[in-house]
């Protein structure tokens, strides 16, 4: 019987029919449950405003394009996009890029405070936002106060405490990914010649690129969520769309058919990106890592 | 081979290099945020021409941007006249207290804000907000200008308010003209007993009489305090300390509760309403009445027009009550602050009498469909649409300030959410007696702070 | 665990000294006997500062707050605040008095929601991961779909099911009512007892994706030698996912499992978009009910004192699982 692995390979054969009904039912039913909420936002986001909260029906009885224009009235999208892709991209590199170091300093090296290290990185992920949403944002304003560099209110600011959250978790991972590529790939690397740096880069990086694309997912989906601190820390120039969105509810008036028309057009690069990262979540070992 | 690791070593040393050098990337980068946000502390005092202040603006229009829209013009008349330039920033409700809380924190904030004027006692507490003294009011005209009703709005008795009433709104009782005269009723309702009679009289077929927000914490205190001031109570007595759990109010909350409960004329769905669902109801004819504070514009939005239905008080307990009995709403509205630690307080406080003078006043709260707390203002023939001339009345004669105390929000967090849960029992068709009413509101009181 | 690999000291690659610019001179610098034992250190040197600077200062901040009395009388000058020793957690551990009671309660609701939550998310991303591991029509588009729950932003996507789950107009009961006849009456989803459920499925719906992200990267990894040793040797499919799949992931589930615990446990996005400041009794989640206790009331003395206790909590279940994980993952390589 051939391997399951590589997808090129496996051939209809390999799969008994009990594992392929199986199959074919899990991934139905979970396509039914992924996919309701985002038709009801579909079909949400053509009503008009009257009809959004009316008894909800398969088929709408009318439809109306209107709010697909509305939307970028009604709240600066266009520019709240902007600021989150800025934020989420610059906060993504950044922390892949830290972690990437940090984790192959601990899965390849075994020197004093490693654990220590690892058990502090990996607590700050516990401590409740709430706890230092405060304490944070005055540390910001103090920066600010002593050396001129604005935090509070920037992209930033942001950037950075997006970076932090994302950190813990990314190095943890990729520690995961790199200590299940065997150690010998970098030694030989290493015996050929390459330094710890070419190791990391021509071997270990290549190997781990379905890890790296998971973690970047991770930390850029981080960043494009979150809200609370968003509506602290930032003002209308800087607003990200987590919490710009949150415009289309005014006082009186709650624009549902526009919070979901806007919420579907800015998803759809995302979707797309994911799509564009297909490929690079499946190379993994195979891709030639190892020459 | 040896060269490419060598590139590769170049490559990873630089990317060390560059996560390293972060802060100091942060610093470059800093620099263009810092030209936005720095024009502030430009001018020092004497002629305020040329200042420039920031005014953190509440969301009253359709949009934000709407509000911007609005509010600019207006600003620019002001710097025309002054000199002093306004860096206007609209704020969302979802986020003006965490920012104001953030601000009065560090202590760097806008230099004038608006504040729902519940907020009033508690933000007053913080000690963050100008004190308006008789001097303060002078220099914009004299507290005389104002309703009383709205400065009782603006900070705990006994104090200098805290803030300067703005817009006001009032809550009224909407009612389908023509469901009413399909169910044979004349005259809207004037005691709550007029009301449940009439309401089980449109319940049915799918119809209520009635909907309310029940699942709306603040809506439900609105609520709570009319029905325990009609019967001549309050939550706090004079010291400050809770008083969820007089018979009155054990009454009041009842009472409201049964709408969904004994009486019936309220769906039971209405119980987990928390967004607006109740003008979505009354607009699209489920329900043939509701009680709401300045509604027109969302009526209108849901496709409703203003000749289907009519504005009337909010119904007593009696007909043709006095005193505390009449009371048929909360001061509701928007006030006017100036942050004490602003450096332009003379540029602020000229802001604050260009918004509130007459007309501004009618300007503004024509525009948003409020009233105008500015006596002086409120002959304008903007205000004197039928529903709006309702709204006003009530508004000078019987619409009562919610408590003004610095634990206001604790109260109407837990009050707030113990109707909430009785509305969830009555929902679920549990019997919502006194006892079980009083049992919650009891629990909320025990979580209320000592001070 | 293979043997902890020492650095090897790479042969210098003579030649291209004189090519390399900044980063080359540096290396040549320093002694190699230092530079093998700094570089660990050096690799973990920005994560740390940056730790430090967002999460571990402030939350010291934040534990000296939680011995304050920080009421809204105090927040506009909160260094003078004075101290109120422990009377914060006092409040918050008084469970026979209502505010412990309904922190006690809060906690156990929170502790149920997140084994159910993270036990469902990472089930259905583990199968779905395993049962897309092989190629078939239509894979890459699945995969792609079934990460939107991730890409869409929270408030869209918890409003969009607080939508389904209305009582009277909701898709929910719709079908269960209106279509499949299952119920006699509408259930109420978003309050009372249901609530917790509906809280449940919404948060399953959102974070099985990325379990079934991080799982799927981690199925690369997997040598498939063992795959065709496995076969080799007689085992069926489910043999292979459960001798081969399910030990070569553990790494992965080790770390992604306590991710989700956190994330979850932590979560405030989801329940405060569908429930707001005031969470039905039944699904009200910690992170909320801290909410409530500082930013809504302004007293982040008790906020922080409850967050602390939170993160007590927190260290000693983490402590203890990676205790247990990792004995159990060093016995599997002896």
């Amino acid at each position: 019987m051939p391997m399951l692995r590589t997808p090129e390979q496996a051939s209809p054969m390999a799969s008994p029919k009990s594992f392929i009904w199986t199959r074919r039912i899990v991934l139905t039913l979970l396509l039914l449950f992924v996919l309701t909420p985002v038709y009801v936002m579909l079909s949400s986001s053509l009503k008009s405003l009257q009809d959004v909260q009316g008894s909800f029906k398969w088929i709408p009885s009318s439809f109306s394009y209107h709010p697909y224009i509305d939307i970028w009235k009604t709240v600066p999208l266009a520019h709240y996009f902007l600021n989150s892709l800025i934020v989420s991209v610059s906060a993504t590199v950044f922390s892949v890029a830290v972690a990437i170091f940090a984790a192959y300093g601990v899965s390849r090296y075994r020197f004093p405070g490693r654990r220590i290290f690892t058990v502090t990185v990996l607590s700050t992920q516990m401590f409740p936002g709430i706890l230092f949403l405060l304490p944070l944002y005055l540390i910001f304003v103090n920066i600010g106060n002593n050396t001129g560099i604005h935090l509070q209110g920037s992209r930033l600011g942001l950037i950075i405490t997006y970076l932090t959250f994302s950190l813990p978790f990314s190095i943890w991972m990729l520690v995961g990914y790199f200590d299940s590529i065997p150690r010998d790939l970098d030694e030989a690397a290493k015996v050929d010649g390459c330094g710890p740096f070419g190791a990391l880069f021509r071997v270990v990086v290549p190997a781990a690129v379905p890890g790296i694309v998971a973690v970047c997912v991770y930390a850029f989906m981080t960043a494009w969520g979150e809200v609370l601190f968003a509506s602290v820390m930032t003002n209308s120039s800087t607003r990200t769309l987590a919490v710009g969105l949150r415009e289309y509810a005014t006082q009186n008036d709650v624009y549902w058919n526009q919070v979901m028309a806007a919420s579907l057009v800015v998803s759809v690069p995302v979707v797309a990106g994911f799509l564009l990262l297909q490929r690079y979540l499946v190379a993994g070992l195979t891709a030639g890592a190892v020459k | 081979m040896r060269n490419s690791s060598t590139s590769s070593r170049l490559l990873a040393a630089t990317a060390l290099v560059a996560a390293l050098g972060l802060t100091v990337a942060g610093c470059s980068s800093s620099s263009d945020s810092g030209k936005s946000s720095g024009g502030k502390s430009s001018s020092s005092s004497g002629s305020l021409a040329g200042t420039t202040i920031t005014y953190w603006a509440s969301n009253q229009g359709t949009s934000l941007d709407n509000d911007k829209q609005v509010l600019t013009p207006e600003l620019n008349k002001f710097t025309q006249q002054t000199g002093i330039k306004v860096k206007l920033e609209v704020i969302g409700w979802a986020d003006l207290l965490n920012r104001i809380l953030a601000a009065t924190t560090s202590g760097e904030g806008p230099d004038v804000l608006n504040i729902g004027n519940t907020w009033s006692a508690s933000l007053q507490a913080t000690g963050a907000l100008m004190p308006w003294d008789d001097a303060a009011f002078t220099k914009i005209g004299g507290k005389s200008r104002w309703a009383p009703a709205s400065i009782a709005a603006a900070g705990a008795a006994g104090q200098d308010p805290a803030a300067v009433p703005l817009y006001s709104m009032a809550y009224g009782l909407y009612y389908n003209k023509k469901m009413f005269a399909d169910a044979g009723i004349a005259n809207p309702p004037k005691t709550w007993d007029e009301l449940v009679a009439d309401g089980k009289k449109l319940t049915k077929n799918g119809h209520y009489g009635l909907a309310v927000e029940g699942g709306n914490g603040s809506e439900n205190i609105h609520h709570a305090f009319v029905l325990a001031k009609q019967r001549g109570s309050d939550w706090f007595d004079s010291s400050g300390k809770a008083t969820f759990t007089t018979p009155a109010n054990v009454a009041a909350v009842k009472q409201y509760v049964d709408f969904v409960g004994a009486n019936g004329i309220a769906a039971k769905g209405d119980a987990e309403y928390a967004q607006n669902q109740t003008i979505t109801d009354f607009a699209t004819g489920k329900a043939a009445m509701m009680m709401w504070q300045s509604a027109a514009t969302s009526i209108k939005a849901h496709g409703m027009t203003p000749d289907q239905y009519g504005v009337v008080p909010v119904p007593t307990q009696t007909a043709n009550p006095t005193g505390d009995a009449a009371v048929t709403s909360m001061v509701a509205g928007i006030n006017l602050a100036v942050f004490k630690n602003t450096k332009h307080q003379d540029a602020a406080v000229q802001l604050v009498k260009f918004l509130t003078s007459t007309p501004e006043q009618k300007i503004l709260n024509g525009t948003y469909g409020s009233l105008p707390p500015v006596t002086e203002a409120q002959s304008d023939p903007a205000f004197q649409t039928p529903d709006l001339k309702v709204l006003g009345q009530v508004l000078s004669t019987s619409a009562a300030p919610l408590p003004q105390v610095p634990n206001e929000s604790q109260f109407e967090t837990l009050v707030g959410t113990a109707v909430k849960n009785l509305f969830a029992d009555a929902a679920a068709g549990k019997d919502v007696s006194t006892d079980t009413v009083k049992a919650e509101l009891d629990k909320a009181q025990q979580q209320m702070p000592a001070s | 665990m293979t043997a902890t690999a020492p650095p090897r000291s790479a042969p210098e690659a003579g030649p291209s000294g004189g090519k390399s610019a900044g980063g080359g001179r540096l290396r040549l610098r320093v002694p190699t006997k230092l530079r093998q034992i700094g570089l660990p250190y050096l690799l973990l040197l920005p994560a740390l500062a940056l730790e430090l600077l967002i999460h571990i200062v402030p939350m010291v901040f934040g534990i000296v707050i939680s011995f304050k009395k920080l009421t809204l009388f105090y927040i506009s000058h909160w260094n003078q605040a004075p101290w109120a020793n422990f009377d914060n957690y006092h409040t918050a551990i008084k469970f026979n008095q209502p505010v412990g009671q309904a922190l006690l309660h809060s906690f156990w609701v929170t502790c149920a929601f997140t084994v159910l939550s993270v036990g469902l998310s990472w089930l259905i991303g583990t199968a779905a991961a395993i049962l897309m591991q092989d190629s078939f029509r239509g894979r890459a588009l699945l995969r792609a779909i079934f990460l939107v729950p991730y890409a869409l932003p929270v408030y869209a996507a918890v409003i969009t099911w607080t939508f389904m789950f209305q009582q009277d107009t909701g898709l929910v009961n719709h079908v269960l009512h209106d279509q499949l006849h299952l119920t006699s009456n509408k259930p109420f989803w978003l309050i009372g007892d249901n609530s917790f459920w509906a809280l449940l499925t919404v948060s399953v719906w959102k974070s099985w994706p990325f379990a079934f992200l991080a799982l799927m990267a981690g199925l690369q990894n997997i040598p498939r030698e063992l795959y065709e040793a496995a076969a080799m040797d007689g085992a069926g499919i489910w043999q292979q996912i459960r001798r081969i799949t399910m030990p070569s992931l553990r790494p992965v589930n080790q770390v992604l499992v306590l991710v989700l615990f956190l994330w979850t446990f932590n979560d405030f996005n989801t329940p405060y978009v569908m429930f707001g400041q005031s969470a039905p009794k039944q699904a009200d989640l910690i992170s909320i009910h801290i909410y409530q206790s500082s930013f809504v009331t302004w007293n982040f003395g008790s906020g922080s004192a409850m967050s602390v206790l939170l993160l007590l909590f927190l260290l000693v279940v983490t402590a203890v699982y990676l205790l247990l994980t990792s004995r159990r993952r060093s016995d599997a390589d002896a």
